[in-house]
């Protein structure tokens, strides 16, 4: 008994302690790893702020994305061209999803719209896969991979890269929504869909905005995991991950989509390092979910989402 | 004209509040139970035993644990996977523990262990809901397989990591394991299912169905008109999960003969999430109509390039598979979001009329 204590308590402790350096490592890992969660929960927040989709094809969207990109480069086709080109695509996607899923089951219940997504995500997975074949692919956009050395801890440029981009793509999607006359749609509808609708902003536009937006959110992220592990089947089960992130953060607020990230991630490794040889390690899949779980019980509503107001 | 309830009158509350109160459901409800039991051990081959009837059976029943939970009850769950996995697993540990136990009693334990494991899970339900309730139910379909895979001792300390279905006779007859027939798999399945498909029935329509709606439909004014949240909600998950339980169990010793926890992972729970929707919320004629399109749209779109005289590459015909399913969906949710049992109501809506209906 008193061994597991130690085990539970002190050991993992005495461990950080011991080697800062490899601590400080541990946490680096975490910290990128919690980003590219960000980046994905980012794609379901945007879209659930605006229509109240909880988007599972999410995790779809980032693959579909991916597989666009690297099937046009190996078709020849310069870089930012195809980046410019899977743009486009996803711009396209988010025209088809508002005409053909969403406006035809406008009114439904949340539940509906919920098995809509899961269908989507099917379909886009088998699509995605017959355009672009199905094997794994190397994503090469020119993003250094190259390791240095700062005061004894290694740090990857890649994982420097993805965490600068993640910080501007969060602060452009700030100003967008906080300074831009269309951010200011978004979140009228966010808000109210029927205030927003009579006073005259068009929600089928917003709606194909934001899936649009949230596709270029996929876009980044597919090419941040691509870059990482390579473009292949499983990157569509990323999204699995970024739902504890949501509920960590709060499923409508862009900042706790990256604090809810960080967070996970960052426990995910600590957990996974020091604490998973306790019990047989590969604990990375489930320690997120019971994390947030507690968290839960003590905030429903997470850490930054709107206060749960209920009455009759 | 066929379907008409005029003269029928209720002369007891008993009668007015009967399981099928119109004459012609309980014969419709009888004759299919009786041709379920005698047409197909007569007629199916071992295929259609084997790939469609069986599991069907083994779907309809945890489609309908989950419907009681999520349809009837309002409690999104994403943890189904995980429920049966617990009964799967229970009932090979009980039966190579005591193997004199009787092989259905040996179903019917898991179901109550996997009863108590989704008490536990069930409890944030107090606090949470929605979808952040559905996300917290992952941590148990996570969790659980997680455990399963992890622990030797679930698996009796098999190298190989799987449950294998041992045999075990019930009445002289083998009922699971490699000498079991399927057809007498078969109809162990269907007497499970019709038995707990009745007594489902009869709890929707009962205090404890009426209370899980009331949840359900505002959980804050069942509340006020003294609907007690907490027993209500854990007894929704405890009897949802002694369902998938059974139907886990079932999936391995009846369907499968052997089984890892690959088996129960997170497409098996969005797999009869699937159902629930498709056959509709809060129905358990619904859970039966779902299960049976899940199971068959598969089978059929193997079949059809074959059909057509079109044979496609495997893999493409992989990718087709994908599409087509996930377009069926979103198409039966456009066109009737309440479900295959919705059409069954409004056919006998015009049954009723028909052949005048003006």
């Amino acid at each position: 008994m008193s061994n597991i204590l130690y085990g539970v308590f002190l050991a993992p402790f005495k461990d950080m302690a011991g080697s800062p350096a490899f601590l400080a490592e541990v946490l680096i890992g975490g910290i990128f790893a919690g980003l590219l969660y960000s980046l994905v929960a980012l794609g379901f927040v945007l879209i659930f702020k605006a229509s109240g989709v909880f988007n599972f094809a999410q995790g779809v969207m980032v693959l579909f994305a991916a597989l666009t990109l690297v099937g046009l480069m190996e078709r020849g086709v310069p870089v930012p061209a195809a980046l410019l080109l899977t743009a486009a695509v996803m711009l396209a996607l988010a025209f088809v999803i508002e005409r053909v899923v969403l406006r035809p089951l406008v009114n439904q219940p949340y539940i509906i719209l919920f098995m809509a997504t899961i269908g989507l995500n099917f379909f886009l997975e088998g699509f995605g896969e017959m355009l672009w074949g199905a094997n794994v692919k190397k994503l090469d956009v020119g993003i250094p991979d190259r390791s240095f050395i700062v005061a004894g801890v290694q740090i990857n440029q890649l994982e420097l890269f993805a965490a600068v981009t993640a910080a501007i793509l969060v602060a452009v999607l700030a100003v967008f929504f906080q300074r831009t006359r269309i951010g200011r749609a978004l979140r009228a509808v966010a808000d109210d869909h029927e205030a927003a609708l009579s006073i005259g902003i068009p929600l089928k536009t917003i709606w194909v905005i934001v899936w649009a937006v949230a596709g270029g959110v996929a876009l980044v992220a597919g090419i941040m995991w691509g870059a990482k592990s390579g473009v292949q089947f499983s990157l569509s089960l990323i999204a699995l991950k970024a739902l504890p992130v949501l509920i960590l953060g709060g499923f409508t607020s862009i900042p706790g989509a990256v604090v809810g990230g960080l967070i996970v991630g960052v426990g995910e490794k600590l957990g996974e390092v020091y604490w998973g040889p306790l019990v047989g390690g590969a604990i990375e899949n489930w320690f997120a979910y019971v994390v947030a779980l507690a968290f839960l019980l003590v905030r429903p509503q997470g850490l930054f989402g709107e206060k749960i107001i209920e009455r009759v | 004209m066929i379907y008409r309830e005029a003269g029928q009158f209720k002369m007891t509350y008993a009668s007015d509040q009967a399981i099928f109160p119109i004459v012609q459901d309980r014969w419709l409800v009888a004759i299919g139970i009786v041709a379920a039991f005698v047409v197909p051990p007569l007629v199916a081959n071992e295929y259609w035993l084997q790939a469609v009837l069986i599991p069907f059976l083994v779907y309809a029943l945890a489609a309908i644990g989950l419907n009681l939970l999520t349809g009837y009850a309002g409690q999104l769950s994403l943890g189904t996977g995980g429920f049966m996995a617990v009964g799967g697993y229970a009932a090979f540990k009980l039966t190579m523990a005591f193997p004199w136990l009787d092989i259905i009693v040996v179903f019917l334990l898991s179901g109550v262990i996997a009863a108590g494991v989704g008490l536990v899970f069930g409890i944030p339900s107090l606090r949470i809901k929605g979808f952040y309730l559905a996300v917290a139910t992952l941590a148990a379909q996570f969790f659980l397989v997680w455990l399963f895979n992890k622990v030797p001792w679930f698996v009796n300390y098999a190298s190989s990591g799987t449950i294998t279905a041992p045999n075990r006779a019930v009445a002289g007859l083998m009922v699971t394991g490699p000498n079991a027939t399927a057809q007498t798999r078969y109809v162990v399945a269907l007497a499970l299912v019709a038995v707990f498909a009745l007594v489902a029935k009869n709890l929707v329509r009962g205090r404890v169905g009426r209370s899980w709606m009331a949840i359900r439909d505002r959980d804050i004014a069942a509340e006020i008109i003294g609907v007690r949240p907490l027993q209500t909600k854990l007894l929704a998950f405890g009897i949802s999960s002694f369902y998938c339980g059974v139907a886990g169990a079932e999936l391995v010793f009846l369907y499968l003969g052997s089984a890892e926890t690959l088996a129960f992972d997170i497409t098996l729970s969005f797999l009869v999430l699937f159902m629930v929707i498709i056959g509709g919320l809060g129905s358990v004629l619904g859970s039966f109509l779902g299960a049976g399109f899940i199971v068959l749209v598969p089978i059929f779109l193997t079949n059809v390039p074959h059909l057509i005289g079109l044979p496609l590459p495997v893999a493409l015909q992989k990718q087709m598979e994908l599409m087509v399913f996930g377009g069926l969906i979103i198409f039966f949710l456009i066109v009737e979001p309440l479900g295959l049992a919705r059409l069954w109501q409004i056919t006998k809506e015009k049954l009723r009329l028909w052949p005048f209906p003006h």
